[in-house]
């Protein structure tokens, strides 16, 4: 069983604790062994670099010099913001000296040391990657028939980019929902940003954001929307009432994360998932006449 | 002799750790401008602001709310023809009006940042109540109704963590920031 740093991130303890129950689930049923390292702090998530970017790539490195004291070489993150600060610290490290020699005399006072060694990975890439979409097929014995997915990749798993991948129309999400048994649905957008952290520091225009991405998601019949991050996934289903009031709507659709799509798929009972009500096709439901 | 530099080079020099090409390259062909999905809230484009800084507007650009009103989406980074970083510009023009103390008076970045960097030094990690204390206060009455029940309805959904959580190595962890910067006990 191949094992990984797994750095859950604040989110995952507080709003997003459907989403750790749901990957904790996934991950044993793929034979991914997820160890969470010990005594990880905070990300500094976006709200960090508008004050110090120093200070700011050293509370990341803290967590990766405490990843990289396992001996593990991966580092596994399930919120594309925690992932995003991770993967770059990480290679600014491995290619800024000077970088890493300033950082790491300040890790010295926690009897840390940082190489940037790390393979820095979101977990849908490492479900992608090293279980791949044969195996999910195959372990996938509840298969999400005629469920219409609308998968929102969001800004922090694609952009920057990273190396030559496709950052404008990627199609990995899209697989991964077909390997389940899922119908993904096509909209433009996919990989619109959902407002972040503007939902407490410009709501306006956070619940703009939010509202047209509702709005193509439904306009193109989506049963669900799955979702990669904790920030995203809060925008798009909590703040539903508050866009709903703004604009006049009456949007009511499920948003869900990812895996847990993928623990539903493979026969994982909801309560374990963090799932309180069930997504149903709406093709399915009898229309009223 | 010390030569005072123009508000364009600091930015730029603000920018020297960031990878992407100096902002001096840039076409003023407004693909970011037309990308962003926040430039319809912000007082000036992405692209007029690489404009405005070019053309030495320092106090124009201290007084906009452009940089605050950026999500860091990097969406005009990937698509930038010059390969210059925007987004994270907006966090240099962001750092440069902290460390200015100026920016417009109703904007409730600058106090969600300053509060989010503070309960990380104070706790090693991020806990939503804690930080609604440094935004509620700006909030109008309808959106600290709204907030309200959105707060409620997370709690009662178990979302919502009724107590603060804390590293374990905190003492070893606040050392650890002051040898980045020194607090001076502000903490």
């Amino acid at each position: 069983m191949k094992q990984y740093a797994y750095y859950p991130g604040c989110s995952l303890e507080s709003l997003a604790k459907d989403y750790q129950l749901s990957t904790k689930e996934v991950a044993r049923a793929l034979d991914l062994e997820l160890k969470e390292i010990e005594d990880w702090n905070c990300c500094g998530a976006t709200a960090y670099f508008p004050v110090d970017e120093m200070l700011a790539y050293t509370l990341v490195a803290r967590n990766l010099a405490i990843a990289e004291k396992t001996g593990l070489t991966d580092f596994v993150a399930p919120c594309s913001a925690c992932f995003k600060n991770a993967y770059y610290t990480n290679a600014y490290l491995k290619k800024d000296p000077d970088l890493a020699e300033h950082i790491n005399f300040a890790l010295e006072e926690d009897h840390l040391h940082v190489d940037g060694k790390l393979n820095v990975r979101h977990l849908i890439e490492v479900i992608l990657e090293d279980v791949g979409l044969e195996e999910i097929k195959t372990k996938a014995v509840h298969p999400l028939k005629g469920l219409r997915v609308a998968p929102y990749y969001g800004c922090q798993l694609l952009r920057p980019r990273k190396d030559h991948e496709n950052v404008e129309n990627p199609r990995f999400f899209e697989e991964l929902l077909s390997a389940i048994g899922a119908e993904p649905l096509e909209y433009s957008s996919k990989a619109r940003c959902c407002g972040a952290s503007l939902i407490i520091t410009n709501r306006r225009a956070a619940l703009e954001m939010v509202r047209i991405l509702l709005k193509d998601a439904i306009d193109h019949e989506a049963d669900v929307i799955a979702t990669t991050c904790p920030m995203c996934n809060v925008n798009l289903e909590v703040y539903q009432n508050q866009v709903n009031q703004e604009f006049g709507t009456q949007y009511s659709i499920p948003v869900m994360y990812f895996t847990q799509l993928m623990g539903m798929a493979l026969n994982i009972p909801s309560r374990r998932l963090g799932i309180t009500k069930e997504p149903v096709p709406k093709a399915q439901v009898p229309v009223p006449s | 002799m010390a030569v005072e530099l123009s508000f364009s080079k600091e930015i730029a020099n603000m920018m020297y750790a960031t990878h992407g090409n100096p902002i001096t390259n840039c076409l003023q062909c407004g693909t970011c401008s037309g990308t962003c999905p926040a430039a319809e809230f912000m007082d000036h484009t992405p692209r007029v602001m690489i404009g405005m800084i070019g053309a030495d507007l320092k106090d124009e650009v201290l007084a906009s709310n452009t940089y605050w009103t950026c999500a860091s989406c990097y969406h005009c980074t990937v698509r930038c023809p010059a390969g210059i970083d925007i987004a994270d510009m907006m966090y240099a023009l962001k750092r440069y009006s902290m460390w200015k103390s100026r920016y417009k008076e109703d904007l409730i970045g600058p106090d969600f940042s300053e509060g989010f960097v503070k309960m990380i030094v104070n706790s090693g990690k991020s806990f939503e109540p804690i930080l609604a204390t440094t935004y509620l206060p700006k909030f109008s009455a309808s959106q600290l109704v709204q907030e309200a029940l959105t707060a409620t309805g997370l709690v009662l959904k178990g979302k919502m963590p009724l107590l603060p959580k804390k590293i374990k190595r905190l003492k070893n962890f606040q050392r650890m920031v002051k040898r980045i910067i020194p607090l001076g006990g502000s903490s």
